[in-house]
């Protein structure tokens, strides 16, 4: 087929741009109105984080790691964590298990809500996005009594976790999330029945199965696409306990991701509820790890964004050996591309707001 | 119309009921008792250990010994806590508030108060003296276990010589009885 290059132009795309929350840059090769190629560049924030992993005490660096990104925080300190536990061949107590899967779901809660906010910028309903981002204030006053930060967490610990969730702080956390459900349901018909919400999400960057197995996609956009992959049932932490199924869809559009991240948030609060249903009342917080690492591990986690990846090599020295991490937005990149070929380039911010992109994860 | 409509009630709702917002500063910001705000230190509890110093992570801690300071560098800070976790004496303590901003990146310097360092130059005398016994008692020690030696070799030389002596001895020693 012949190509009119006269007609082919490009637009470059970000690093700064007003619906990026963060630096990535893509050429946009466009025709008339239509994408016909996006080519991404990454690695405008790359701070070396796995090569500090290397110069710094393995216990510190827990709170290096999970400063890797604000919004994955916890999850990015937990999967660091279970790699070292799993090079020591260490067993969390039971408490940490099910008081790290609190705070995992609420950092999901939160990180949706966070999403569901930009993608309402990103379609230009502002009054709706300021909403989405009042119900997560809540929940980020819920991580802040119960960690004392309200993004970062740092309670993770090599063995277990550092402090306790007593009864009063359940208390409130069941409350929040009552509400969080309550005024979510209130919003919920603006995000799936809105005419002109819809309008804007339906049928807009449709990925099928087939292309998301071919391309990599991981987390929710997997999901949306029909992919039922879940890490969380792989039972790390204390999942194996609770009960609970992937929400998946089949459409793999715009509208589908936005179905699919907002109902993730109330099996979230159901999880909340059944691991704080189930907290054992045994307080033993954290094992014991005495000596260096010495081996490796392999940990695999489901962030809030999707497939997590940890790998630690040690060689029985007080520093790491290797510390590598693929976050889930590295592994969307590429669905990104393929979902933006075809796209106009007015749909272009919103499309790339639907990988949920976490770029100082990906640049770590 | 109904499509249209949807977010009609949160938009009501939303124009009857009083901002989410607190008017800070007018009104104080509360902050949770578990709030990582700001690090402080009981620094005459402080044994300048310097444990804190190599645990921190962005390294903004420095202890001096000699002049009984422990110094923060409060920009630096990121407030992990992981040197209360650390220390050994559990001096360091994290309490709400977070840093007030201010015109240069300064550093805040805790010096120990005089009858903290009177009290530890004090202690320090009291070490350096029981050290000094104790480096004494030693010395006298090795001095007598090598007299004892020496004593030894000359009443082996002593054996060595002939029989009869030796045996004269305890039968005088008898008599003497």
């Amino acid at each position: 087929m012949a190509v009119d290059l006269s007609r082919r132009s490009v637009i470059p795309y970000g690093p700064q741009h007003p619906v990026l929350p963060e630096p990535i840059h893509l050429d946009l090769v466009i025709e008339d109105e239509k994408v016909v190629e996006a080519i991404p560049s990454i690695g405008f924030i790359h701070r070396g984080l796995e090569g500090l992993a290397m110069k710094k005490d393995f216990n510190d660096m827990q709170y290096v790691i999970e400063r890797i990104c604000g919004i994955c925080s916890f999850m990015h300190g937990m999967g660091y964590c279970e790699a070292l536990e799993g090079i020591f061949e260490v067993e969390v107590p039971d408490r940490a298990k099910f008081l790290r899967t609190i705070w995992c779901e609420m950092s999901r809660i939160h990180s949706h809500l966070l999403w569901l906010g930009l993608l309402a910028d990103g379609f230009g309903f502002e009054s709706l996005f300021y909403q989405a981002w009042r119900i997560r204030e809540k929940i980020l006053d819920m991580a802040e009594l119960t960690t004392g930060g309200r993004l970062i967490a740092s309670v993770n610990k090599i063995g277990g976790v550092l402090k306790d969730i007593d009864d009063d702080m359940t208390k409130a956390i069941l409350k929040n999330i009552g509400e969080i459900e309550e005024e979510l349901k209130q919003i919920e018909k603006t995000f799936l029945l809105d005419y002109t919400v819809q309008s804007r999400l339906k049928g807009v960057g449709v990925l099928t199965k087939e292309q998301i197995h071919e391309l990599g996609g991981v987390g929710p956009v997997a999901r949306a696409s029909g992919v039922n992959v879940d890490l969380r049932k792989r039972g790390y932490a204390a999942y194996k306990y609770l009960d609970f199924e992937p929400v998946t869809s089949n459409d793999g559009d715009c509208y589908a991701r936005c179905n699919v991240r907002l109902h993730e948030v109330y099996q979230s609060i159901d999880l909340i509820r059944q691991a704080i249903a189930k907290l054992p009342e045994d307080r033993t917080l954290a094992v014991p790890v005495k000596g260096n690492p010495d081996g490796e591990c392999f940990v695999r986690l489901e962030q809030s964004r999707g497939e997590a990846v940890y790998y630690a090599k040690a060689t029985g020295g007080k520093f790491l050996d290797r510390m590598r991490i693929r976050t889930p937005t590295f592994a969307n990149i590429p669905s990104l591309c393929e979902m933006l070929k075809g796209a106009t380039l007015s749909d272009v911010g919103l499309l790339v707001i639907t990988i949920d992109p976490c770029i100082s994860c990906t640049e770590r | 119309m109904a499509k249209l409509m949807r977010f009609v009630p949160t938009v009501l709702k939303n124009l009857f009921s009083p901002p989410v917002t607190t008017s800070y500063p007018a009104e104080p910001a509360v902050y949770p008792e578990r709030s990582r705000g700001h690090i402080t230190i009981d620094i005459d509890d402080c044994i300048s250990c310097g444990m804190c110093v190599r645990c921190c992570p962005p390294g903004c801690l420095a202890v001096s010994k000699q002049e009984y300071t422990w110094t923060i560098n409060r920009f630096d800070c990121i407030a992990c806590g992981n040197c209360v976790e650390r220390c050994p004496k559990k001096c360091l303590h994290m309490v709400p508030g977070y840093q007030e901003p201010m015109g240069a990146k300064t550093e805040e310097v805790f010096r120990k108060s005089e009858e903290a360092i009177q009290a530890e130059i004090e202690k320090k005398r009291i070490q350096a003296e029981k050290a000094a016994a104790a480096k004494a008692a030693m010395e006298a020690k090795k001095k007598a276990e090598a007299e004892a030696k020496a004593k030894a070799e000359a009443e082996a030389k002593a054996e060595a010589e002939p029989k009869a002596k030796t045996e004269a001895e305890p039968a005088a020693a008898e008599t003497k009885a």
